[in-house]
């Protein structure tokens, strides 16, 4: 199959395009989140007998006595120059902003990859074979589970699971221990809710493909049953699958909060959350704009990929 | 066509749950304020006295479920209600006005997409000093809308396309009347879907935030009660009580939303029939 180059360009660079356009959209809305919140930042970080000469000293080091369009250019020499900003009041004793995101972001790339891996390993088989035994006991149980899956709260599954699997049973490490084998039981805590999205999606995809006319055409034909299933039906099927996927995959990448919580896990969201409530408006900033690069890059990939493997997205 | 029986358990599950959150606080038997504190009678399992024990105060578990209850549909009716009346009002607009108006909202929903919902709702919680019960429904609904503006917006511009609208801008009508007499209820049916997950999905993101100290600032929310037990995990006996007790009552509401859900698509679409 002979792939279109020039479209396949002008949807990329279409797709970039507007992927560009939301990062900025997101730093702009980032950089103005500070100066929508009340109350002086300086306060936060002076405390209350600061003299005039401390206050004004780390106003400047915040950048806060420029213009704001100039602290907005500033915002994005900080984006530019890698750092993403300094921690004030004392820019050189702690770590830039992106040391301190880069130090959390290993911890949720790990945890959101084995997520994401446990969902995929379970959701797929679940999914397919409910579709084909459509009716069928296994159906039941696999509709059944996905919807549960779907409405269980996080906050309750994930201590159950600490019960059942540490507690109770001893097979998995606990809250804040390290290590490969401490990452089972955060990743099914976060797989379990994406696992019962994709098994529900797959099997509902796969039963619309089913009753496609080239399923039919192909079993008409004569091929093999496994063939029709594998080659014809499930290639298609996957399509929504991927792009759900995707998606999910991009906010786990953001940072699982409520399992870092549980878990007393480092990552993004944990430390989102903290800069937050600390009022560290540096950090905050750059929190958001490396969450929102990291989930509009997901998108855009996500994109390019279905874009590569169904010619019809690209003329769109 | 008849309601599907998943839907129908949906059904009265969910108004098992509107009529606790009603009633709830009435039926409590305990008061669950500072007068409910019991220091005496801590961390019980189930007794007669107290069907489902005391949390870390003494109080009582049962009322405070009950409270709870009042407390999540208020905040869920609340943020469906206005994220539903501002999502399909700005998606039926700008699909049927399309160019500028179009153009903005679709890049709005961009930036708003382009963010993990829980974080944004967090980032907004934190503009105030104090969390409580008025900025998280605003921050539930400064995202809430963008689901309804799509199903609105897209809906609408299938519709424009359909004889019937054609036939009645032909004869004269002025956007107000199509909008009025021929989007809307055809709008009703998808929106009343929508609703109904998004009233599932609020009581979700609802608990989570309070789970993390950001809700309300009282005792009883569920959210709240998950937070309480999670701080007392090593009390391993008491805290499975403390923790299914809020927990399935979250996953009750969500699952009958969700039955209900997809129930009321397959029964308003009969082409989604047997999807779900």
């Amino acid at each position: 199959m002979a792939v279109d180059v020039s479209s396949l360009g002008s949807f990329l660079l279409r797709r970039l395009g507007s992927g560009a356009l939301a990062v900025l959209g997101v730093s702009i809305l980032a950089f103005s989140f500070l100066h929508i919140v009340p109350g002086d930042p300086v306060d936060h970080l002076a405390g209350g007998e600061a003299t005039p000469a401390q206050r004004a000293q780390i106003e400047q080091c915040m950048g806060l006595d420029r213009s704001l369009p100039m602290q907005f250019v500033h915002f994005l020499g900080d984006i530019a120059d890698g750092s993403l900003g300094h921690q004030c009041p004392d820019p050189k004793g702690k770590p830039t902003v992106a040391a301190r995101i880069a130090e959390v972001f290993p911890h949720t790339a790990e945890l959101a990859l084995a997520g994401m891996l446990v969902a995929v390993i379970f959701a797929l088989p679940l999914g397919i074979v409910a579709a084909i035994r459509r009716g069928s006991w296994i159906d039941t149980l696999a509709t059944t589970a996905s919807l549960s899956g779907i409405a269980i709260p996080q906050m309750m599954f994930a201590p159950m699971l600490v019960f059942l699997f540490f507690v109770t049973l001893g097979w998995f490490p606990g809250p804040t221990e390290t290590g490969l084998a401490a990452l089972v039981l955060p990743a099914f805590a976060v797989g379990t809710h994406l696992m019962a999205m994709l098994a529900r999606m797959t099997r509902s995809s796969m039963v619309e493909v089913l009753g496609e006319d080239y399923v039919r055409t192909a079993r008409a034909k004569g091929l093999p049953e496994r063939q029709v299933l594998l080659v014809h039906a499930l290639r298609n099927a996957l399509l929504p699958v991927i792009t759900v996927a995707g998606l999910q995959f991009g906010s786990l990448l953001s940072g699982a909060i409520v399992i870092e919580r549980v878990f007393s896990r480092p990552g993004l969201g944990t430390t989102l959350l903290d800069a937050i409530l600390e009022r560290n408006y540096p950090v905050v900033q750059g929190c958001v704009f490396v969450i929102a690069l990291v989930y509009i890059t997901i998108n855009v990939l996500v994109d390019l990929a279905y874009g590569l493997v169904d010619p019809r997205i690209r003329r769109a | 066509m008849k309601l599907s029986v998943s839907a129908k358990i949906g059904m009265v599950m969910l108004a098992v749950f509107v009529v606790l959150g009603v009633f709830g606080p009435w039926l409590a038997p305990y008061d669950v304020g500072t007068r409910g504190i019991d220091l005496a009678h801590r961390f019980e399992g189930s007794s007669g006295a107290h069907l489902f024990g005391t949390d870390s105060t003494g109080r009582d578990t049962l009322s405070q479920l009950l409270f709870g209850a009042r407390s999540a549909l208020q905040i869920s009716l609340i943020v469906v209600a206005i994220s539903a009346a501002v999502g399909l009002t700005l998606g039926a607009v700008a699909g049927w006005f399309g160019g500028a108006v179009d153009e903005v909202l679709m890049r709005v929903v961009d930036v708003l997409m382009a963010f993990p919902g829980i974080l944004l709702n967090i980032a907004i919680v934190a503009t105030v000093a104090e969390p409580g019960l008025g900025i998280m429904i605003a921050a539930l609904c400064a995202n809430g809308w963008v689901g309804y503006a799509r199903v609105a917006r897209g809906q609408v511009l299938a519709l424009r396309e359909r004889d019937y609208v054609k036939a009645a801008i032909a004869l004269g009508a002025g956007d107000a009347r199509v909008i009025g007499r021929h989007l809307v209820p055809n709008l009703m049916a998808p929106a009343l879907v929508q609703m109904t997950f998004g009233f599932g999905g609020v009581i979700l993101v609802e608990a989570s935030l309070s789970f993390l100290g950001l809700g309300p600032q009282v005792d009883y929310t569920w959210g709240a009660m998950l937070d309480q037990a999670r701080t007392f995990l090593w009390k391993s006996e008491w805290v499975k009580l403390y923790t299914l007790v809020p927990g399935l009552a979250i996953l009750w509401v969500v699952l009958a939303a969700n039955l209900l859900g997809d129930g009321l698509r397959d029964w308003l679409d009969p082409r989604q029939r047997g999807r779900g």
